[in-house]
């Protein structure tokens, strides 16, 4: 099944993202290797140059490390996995706090608003 | 190296009247391509020119650094816009043919494609619905090991998911000595499987052209979107 991507960002930060949450998520867990360059496009259906830049900043960020001619791994340091969960975490509040603070949410409600929602979940 | 190089290509069906005029392009390996552009831009013309079923009025097409001809003719694997096999015969006897005919021909990618998409290969190509048999036609050119493909509208007669699992075979098939162009003008569709791109108007003519996800980050625009702005004003 190919995945489907927003036309109007560049595909390689898109499928950064995706990869970096199965990361995030241990879909993919610390240590395993991760499909090659190949079989992602084929999973996708995105270039295949495309998937080695999105490969390549996760390469950057540590999340991802190439072990010779084995191809590519998830880190086994939990922290530098542990530290993008933070980051994405922040920056998923950051943008909805923004959007409320748009509609002048107050404060008290938002939080209350977020913990009927949390306690809603099955 | 240049898989594709045009040079003041000139090509008319009738005297005064070119489809393309003076065409110029340069295409390295290991890339995917999209041509884009409306009916009637002198796309399938450009496409039959390289793949030598055309003679061009005037300028030089080289492929690999040879010039189009018989040589040519071994490292390039083309779909033309329509299939062209004969009904009577089977998609079994159509891959000896193909096994026979190319030396680069892979005969168990070809089988192993065609069971992915459920096709018989027993089965009469006449007997198969028209979405079938561009199936079995893109199997055919994408089991070659070729140097240059040309496909030629893969996707315009066949549905949504097909499509999908058409564009996935493509980029399975993507080799970094190998270049694929692809026409088409559904360019959503194609445009995640794209490295370049080039905008083609009417006689030929380049009016934009580069690399796919440059371009979305410059201008946080589509393909598809920036074609249709470009169309509007040309």
């Amino acid at each position: 099944m190919a995945w489907s991507f927003a036309s109007d960002r560049p595909v390689y930060v898109q499928l950064a993202e995706r990869l970096r949450k199965k990361i995030i998520s241990s879909e993919y867990s610390a240590g395993e290797q991760i499909p090659s360059v190949r079989q992602l496009a084929a999973e996708t259906a995105v270039n295949p140059n495309t998937v080695q830049r999105a490969l390549a900043e996760l390469e950057g960020e540590g999340l991802l490390e190439v072990r010779g001619t084995l191809g590519k791994f998830v880190t086994e340091d939990r922290e530098i996995i542990e530290r993008s969960r933070r980051e994405q975490a922040k920056s998923l509040v950051r943008s909805f706090v923004a959007s409320a603070a748009e509609m002048s949410i107050p404060t008290e409600e938002l939080i209350s608003m977020i913990q009927e929602e949390i306690n809603e979940r099955p | 190296m240049n898989v594709l190089e045009c040079k003041n290509l000139k090509k008319a069906y009738k005297r005064g009247n070119f489809v393309l005029d003076n065409f110029n392009i340069r295409i390295p390996e290991g890339k995917i391509i999209g041509l884009l552009g409306p009916n009637g831009c002198g796309k399938s013309t450009l496409i039959k020119l390289i793949a030598g079923l055309l003679q061009p009025n005037e300028g030089e097409i080289t492929v690999c650094g040879v010039p189009v001809g018989e040589e040519t003719k071994a490292m390039i694997s083309y779909l033309p816009e329509r299939p062209y096999f004969n009904g009577s015969m089977t998609v079994n006897e159509l891959i000896g043919y193909f096994k026979e005919f190319y030396a680069d021909f892979d005969e168990d990618r070809a089988y192993t494609l065609l069971s992915d998409l459920g096709i018989d290969p027993k089965a009469k190509l006449k007997t198969l619905s028209k979405g079938t048999k561009e199936k079995v036609q893109l199997v055919l050119v994408m089991s070659r090991k070729a140097k240059l493909y040309l496909l030629d509208e893969p996707i315009a007669g066949v549905d949504p998911a097909a499509r999908e699992y058409i564009l996935s075979t493509i980029v399975n098939n993507y080799d970094s000595e190998a270049t694929i162009i692809i026409t088409t003008h559904l360019i959503t569709d194609v445009e995640q499987v794209l490295d370049d791109f080039v905008f083609l108007s009417y006689g030929g003519r380049i009016i934009a052209s580069g690399s796919a996800e440059e371009t979305r980050i410059n201008t946080g625009k589509s393909l598809d979107q920036l074609f249709r702005e470009v169309f509007r004003n040309a």
